[in-house]
C-alpha cells in the first residue's frame, strides 16, 4: 500500500510506485491487445527520421496540433476590452463554455461571455428566436453597457443574419433602441483567431463610428491585437505613452479585466475602453495596430474615415520598440523622453552583459504571426539564428515578409519559414534539424518532451505555468522580461547537463 | 465564516430573489430548475430526501450563461477521447478540437505519437471550401493519412461537429468504404454541437456508436475467467481509473475493459466477454450497460468510489455478487486500509468539520463525492448538475439532507448570487466558476479535473481528496483579502 498520510503521494508519484507498475504492466500484457516494445521503439525511431519528415510535410488534409484557435475566440478577448462589455456569441452554447475555459485557463482569471444556445429547432428555422430573448436576458441579468454580439460555425452555416436579428430585438424591446449592440460575423472556417479580433475591432469601431462627423484632433488610437501578455503589455504602453506625453486611446483594453485582484468582491467588468472614449476615438489623427494580422480590416475601416494608420507586428526587442517609440513620437510631435533612452540603455547592456550565452543558438520559434514576426527578430538581435519560424495561421504574405526580414541579418540565413504548417510538422523539422531552444506556448511541451529541447513559453496560451502574462514582453522592460526567460532556459540547461555528481559536473560552474 | 442558512424557507425566499432578476418569460423557465431538497414520501426507503422535483435535461435559456457544454464535448471531450489507441478525428473547423485538446486530464500510458493518442489535437480543419463543397473526400483523405502516418494506431473515430450534420455530409458511407480500405476500425460519430441541450445527448450517442460500430465483432483474445468485470464510466481522470482498479484487483477481480479511461479498442471490444459491468458514471454510459444486459447478457451495478464509507459499502456490495472468495477478500482489503483512512481522518477531519460545501458538477459527482465530504465532516449545502436527468435527481435523493438547495443548468448569474448569500466555506464546480468565486474570498476546487490533483477514487485517492479539500480551506491567502487601512469597525 503505497499511500501515507504523512507525505501524501500525488499522480505524478503514486503511479510510479511499484504496486501501480505491476498493475499497468499486467494490464498492457493481458488485456490491452498492446504492440509489442520494439516495434514500438521502431516506430517511433521512424518517427523522427527524414522519410517520415517527407511523408508528414506532405499532408494534404489531415492537420495534427496546429497552433491556432477559431475565430469567435479572438472576438470575445477583443469585445472584453471594452468597458462593460458581454460577449453575446450566437450559435451553439457548447463553443461558449470552451472560450471561457480556454481563457480563464490562461489568464487565471473569470472570462465571461454568454451564448444563444442554438439547438435542432433552431437550426432548421434559425435563431432569431434565441437571439431575441437572449439579447432581453443578458441585458436584465448582466446589466452590460454594451453587448457585443458574434457567431458560431453553427450559425454561420444554416445564415443567421446578425443585422436584421438585432434589428428585430431591438423592435420588440429586449434592449433600448439606443443600446449598444455592435456585432462580428465570426465564421470559425476561415481564419483563425486573430482573423475573429480584426472582425470584432471592425464591428464595434465600425458601429461607433457610423454616422460620425469627425472633427480630427492630436489624438492617436493604439489598438493592441490578440496577446495572452495583454495585462501586462498594455500596462507598459500605458507607462511608456504616458512617460512621453501622447495623448492616446488604447482600443480593447483588457489589461484590468483580465487582472481583477482579490478583495471580496467578483468584478464581472471592470476597466477596459470607455464607449465614450470609443465613440470619440473616430476623431483620432491616426490609429496604430501592434499587431498588423489582427487588425487588416479594421485599419482600412480607420482609413477609410480618414485617419492615418501604422501597423506593427507585435514590436519586440530593441530595434522593434525603437520603432515604435519613434512612430509614436511622429505622430504626436511628442520627443521620446531621457527616461525611454536610459531604459533602452539598460536592456542594451543587459544583452550585452548576456551576449557569450545567446551568440549563435539556434532557435525554432512558433505562433501567431505578429508574434513570430518580432520574436525572430529580437532573437537575432542577440545572435540567435531562428532556424525554424512556423505560424499555423500564418499566410504566405506573411511568409514572404518574413523571408525579408531574415535576409536582412546574416544571423537569419539559412533559416526556414513554414506558413500554414502545425506543431506535427514541426517535430518533424526539429527532429530531422535540431535547434537548441523552442520557443512557443503550452503546447511546446510535447515537442520538449519528445525531442529534448527545452522549450521558452512566451506566448498565448500558457496553461501550466502562472502569471507570466502579468509582466509586459513589450518595451525595453519587456525586452528585459524575455531575455531573461531565454537566459533562464539557457543557463538551467546547462547545469543540468552539467549536474550529476562525479559524472558530468566538471563545468558545474559556480559563476557564468 | 459561512452563514447559518439552512432551513428551506431561506432557500425558498433566495430563490424567488434570484428569479426576481430574470424577464417574465425566463423566469418561469428557470423557476422549474431551482428547489430545494424535499421530505420524502412515505413508504419511501431509498432515499432521505426528495430532489427530483426539479426540472432537468431541457434546453437551456438563450443569454443566460448556462455552463453547460454540447454534444460534441460530451462524445470527442469524455466518452470517445480517452481511448488511448484510436485517432479521434475533430471533424469540422478547428476550434472545436483545439479548445478540448489535453483539457480533460484522462491519463493513459504508452507512447504518445506512437500507440497512443489521447493528447492529440487531429482535426480535419473545415475551410470555407469544405463548407460549400462538402467535407467526405477530405475526411477520406484523412483516414488514409492518419493510417499512413501512424501505422500502430488500431482505428479511427470521426467526431462531428455542427456544420457536418448541417451540410449533409454522409460520414457513415466514408467509414464504410474507408475500412474495407485500411481493414481498421472506424467510427463516424453524429455528435454535432447543436444536437440535444448538454453534453449528455453527446455521452448518449457516443454509446450508441459504441454498440453500433464497435461491439458488433468478435474482440481479441483474452484469457476469460469466473472473475472478469469492466470498469465503465471511469475516465482515469488524475488516474481515478487506475487507484479503482487496484482496489478490484485486490479483491480477486479481473479488469477486462476500462471504459474509458486508459482504455484502447481491444478492451471496449472485449467487454461484452465480462461477467458484470461496474458504472461509476451512471449518466453518460448507463446507456451502454443497458445494451450489454439485453444482448450480451452481462449485468451492471452501480458503485461510488469517493470516501471510505462508499467505497467499503460498494466493495463489499461487488464482492456480494462473486463467491466467498472474493467476499472475504473484500473483508480484508477494506480492513487494510482502514488504518491509511484512520489516519486520514486523524488528520484531516479536525480541520473539515463543520465546513459548509456547494457543488455544482457535470452529471455524477453532485451526488457521487457528497459522501467523501460527510466522512471528513463537511456538510453539503447546496448541489446541482450541468446536464443530469430526472433518474440522477432522484438518486441524489440517496445522498443528500433535506432542505439542500438544488439548481439545475444553474447559471452564472444564479449560482454567483447563490454563493454571494450562503457564503459556504468551499464551492467545488468547474474553471469557468472557480475565479469569480476565489475573488469573493471563497475557497474552491475543480471538481472536474481534480483541479490538476488526483485521483480522487478509491483509498490511495481519498487520501488525497482530503488533503486538497484542507489545503483550499484552510490556506492563508484568504484571511489576506482585507487591506488592514480598508478594514472597516
Amino acid at each position: 500500500m503505497p499511500q501515507s498520510v504523512d507525505k501524501v503521494l500525488d499522480h505524478n508519484k503514486l503511479f510510479y510506485e511499484p504496486e501501480y507498475k505491476q498493475m499497468l504492466e499486467n494490464k498492457r500484457a493481458k488485456y490491452e491487445n498492446a504492440t509489442p516494445a520494439p516495434q514500438v521503439t521502431e516506430i517511433l525511431d521512424w518517427t523522427k527520421s527524414w522519410d517520415y519528415r517527407e511523408k508528414n510535410l506532405a499532408r494534404e488534409a489531415l492537420v495534427i496540433n496546429p497552433a491556432k484557435a477559431c475565430q469567435p475566440l479572438g472576438a470575445v478577448f477583443a469585445a472584453a476590452g471594452f468597458e462593460g462589455t458581454m460577449s453575446f456569441v450566437h450559435g451553439s452554447q457548447g463553443c461558449v463554455a470552451y472560450y471561457r475555459s480556454h481563457l480563464s485557463r490562461h489568464f487565471k482569471e473569470p472570462a465571461s461571455a454568454v451564448s444563444s444556445s442554438m439547438t435542432e429547432d433552431a437550426a432548421v428555422f434559425g435563431g432569431l428566436v434565441n437571439l431575441v430573448d437572449g439579447l432581453a436576458n443578458t441585458y436584465a441579468l448582466y446589466e452590460p453597457k454594451m453587448i457585443a454580439v458574434s457567431t458560431t460555425c453553427m450559425a454561420e452555416v444554416i445564415g443567421d443574419d446578425l443585422n436584421s436579428f438585432i434589428l428585430q430585438a431591438k423592435d420588440k424591446e429586449s434592449v433600448p433602441q439606443d443600446f449598444d449592440v455592435p456585432f462580428a460575423h465570426t465564421p470559425a472556417f476561415v481564419g483563425s483567431h486573430v482573423d475573429g479580433y480584426d472582425n470584432m475591432m471592425k464591428g464595434i469601431l465600425g458601429h461607433f463610428w457610423k454616422d460620425a462627423k469627425r472633427k480630427e484632433n492630436a489624438s492617436v488610437n493604439i489598438i493592441p491585437g490578440f496577446d495572452g501578455y495583454a495585462v501586462g503589455n498594455i500596462r507598459e504602453l500605458n507607462r511608456m505613452l504616458d512617460a512621453m506625453g501622447v495623448n492616446y486611446t488604447v482600443l480593447s483594453d483588457v489589461s484590468d479585466v483580465y487582472d481583477t485582484p482579490s478583495d471580496g468582491e467578483f468584478r464581472m467588468y471592470d476597466g477596459g475602453t470607455k464607449l465614450d472614449a470609443a465613440k470619440k476615438a473616430v476623431n483620432a489623427k491616426a490609429t496604430v495596430s501592434m499587431q498588423e494580422y489582427c487588425t487588416r480590416k479594421t485599419l482600412e475601416l480607420c482609413e477609410k474615415v480618414g485617419q492615418d494608420v501604422a501597423s506593427f507586428h507585435y514590436p519586440m526587442g530593441v530595434a522593434g520598440t525603437d520603432e515604435f517609440l519613434m512612430k509614436m513620437s511622429e505622430l504626436s510631435g511628442k520627443a521620446i523622453p531621457d527616461s525611454l533612452t536610459l531604459e533602452r540603455g539598460r536592456l542594451v547592456d543587459a544583452m550585452a552583459d548576456s551576449q557569450a550565452y545567446l551568440h549563435g543558438k539556434t532557435y525554432a520559434i512558433y505562433g501567431d504571426p505578429d508574434f513570430v514576426y518580432s520574436m525572430a527578430r529580437f532573437v537575432m538581435e542577440t545572435g540567435g539564428e531562428p532556424t525554424h519560424c512556423l505560424a499555423t495561421n500564418g499566410s504566405k504574405e506573411w511568409k514572404e515578409k518574413m523571408e525579408a526580414l531574415l535576409a536582412s541579418s546574416p544571423f537569419g540565413k539559412g533559416c526556414q519559414v513554414w506558413a500554414g504548417k502545425d506543431l506535427w510538422h514541426l517535430r518533424s523539422i526539429m527532429a530531422t534539424e535540431l535547434t537548441d531552444l523552442l520557443i512557443g506556448n503550452s503546447y511546446g511541451k510535447y515537442l520538449e518532451r519528445d525531442l529534448g529541447i527545452p522549450l521558452i513559453r512566451l506566448t498565448f496560451p500558457i496553461f501550466d505555468r502562472h502569471h507570466h502574462h502579468r509582466f509586459p514582453t513589450w518595451g525595453y522592460h519587456g525586452g528585459l522580461n524575455v531575455l531573461v526567460k531565454i537566459l533562464d532556459t539557457v543557463l538551467d540547461k546547462l547545469d543540468t547537463d552539467t549536474g550529476t555528481l562525479g559524472e558530468t559536473d566538471i563545468s558545474f560552474d559556480l559563476t557564468r | 465564516m459561512a452563514k447559518d442558512l439552512e432551513d428551506g424557507a431561506d432557500h425558498t425566499k433566495l430563490i424567488e430573489e434570484v428569479l426576481a432578476a430574470y424577464p417574465k418569460k425566463a423566469q418561469k423557465r428557470r423557476a422549474k430548475h431551482l428547489s430545494t431538497a424535499g421530505p420524502v414520501e412515505e413508504g419511501e426507503t431509498e432515499i432521505v430526501s426528495k430532489c427530483d422535483t426539479v426540472k432537468s435535461n431541457v434546453k437551456s435559456v438563450p443569454g443566460v450563461m448556462t455552463i453547460r457544454g454540447c454534444a460534441y464535448a460530451g462524445s470527442k471531450g469524455v466518452v470517445w477521447g480517452p481511448i488511448k489507441d484510436m485517432v479521434h478525428i475533430s471533424h469540422g473547423p478547428v476550434g472545436c478540437g483545439h479548445y478540448s485538446w489535453s483539457q480533460r486530464r484522462n491519463y493513459y500510458t504508452g507512447t504518445t505519437g506512437v500507440d497512443s493518442f489521447v493528447t492529440f489535437q487531429f482535426t480535419t480543419d473545415f475551410q470555407e471550401k469544405d463548407i460549400v463543397f462538402g467535407g467526405d473526400k477530405k475526411l477520406e483523405k484523412t483516414i488514409d493519412e492518419i493510417n499512413e502516418l501512424f501505422p500502430l494506431s488500431k482505428g479511427i473515430t470521426v467526431q462531428s461537429e455542427c456544420p457536418i450534420g448541417l451540410i449533409g455530409d454522409d460520414i457513415e458511407a466514408v467509414a464504410k468504404k474507408k475500412k474495407k480500405d485500411i481493414a481498421k476500425t472506424i467510427v463516424p460519430v453524429r455528435c454535432e454541437g447543436f444536437r440535444g441541450v448538454s453534453q449528455s445527448l453527446g455521452h448518449h450517442i457516443a454509446n450508441d456508436a459504441v454498440r453500433d460500430w464497435v461491439l458488433t465483432g468478435e474482440g481479441t483474445a483474452i484469457e476469460a475467467t469466473d472473475y472478469d468485470v469492466n470498469i465503465i464510466g471511469d475516465y482515469n481522470i488524475g488516474g481515478d481509473a487506475w487507484s479503482s482498479r487496484i482496489l478490484l484487483e485486490e479483491i480477486g477481480l479481473n479488469v477486462v475493459g476500462s471504459w474509458s479511461g486508459d482504455a484502447t479498442l481491444a478492451e471496449i471490444e472485449n467487454a461484452p466477454k465480462a461477467k458484470l459491468n461496474l458504472i461509476h458514471c451512471y449518466r453518460s454510459m448507463n446507456y451502454i450497460c443497458r445494451y450489454m444486459e439485453e444482448t450480451h447478457g452481462v449485468p451492471w451495478m452501480e458503485y461510488n468510489f469517493f470516501g471510505p464509507s462508499q467505497i467499503a459499502a460498494s466493495l463489499r456490495a461487488i464482492a456480494a455478487k462473486f463467491d466467498q472468495t472474493i467476499q472475504d477478500k473484500a473483508e480484508e482489503v477494506i480492513a487494510r486500509y482502514q488504518p491509511l483512512v484512520d489516519q486520514v481522518l486523524a488528520k484531516y477531519k479536525p480541520r473539515l468539520e463543520g465546513k459548509k460545501v456547494m457543488l455544482y458538477v457535470g452529471g455524477l459527482r453532485p451526488r457521487h463525492v457528497v459522501t467523501a465530504y460527510h466522512d471528513l465532516g463537511m456538510e453539503i449545502v447546496g448541489t446541482g448538475y450541468e446536464f443530469a436527468h430526472g433518474d440522477d435527481y432522484k438518486r441524489t435523493g440517496e445522498y443528500i439532507k433535506e432542505g439542500t438547495l438544488i439548481y439545475d443548468d444553474v447559471t452564472g448569474y444564479e449560482l454567483e448570487k447563490f454563493i454571494e448569500t450562503i457564503r459556504p466555506d468551499l464551492v467545488g464546480s468547474g474553471i469557468k466558476e472557480k475565479y469569480p468565486t476565489q475573488k469573493m474570498g471563497i475557497p474552491f476546487r475543480q471538481m472536474h479535473s481534480w483541479d490538476y490533483s488526483g485521483p480522487y477514487h478509491g483509498y490511495d485517492g481519498f487520501a488525497i481528496f482530503a488533503r486538497d479539500m484542507d489545503l483550499a480551506i484552510n490556506n492563508p491567502v484568504w484571511g489576506l483579502f482585507d487591506a488592514p487601512w480598508k478594514k472597516s469597525a
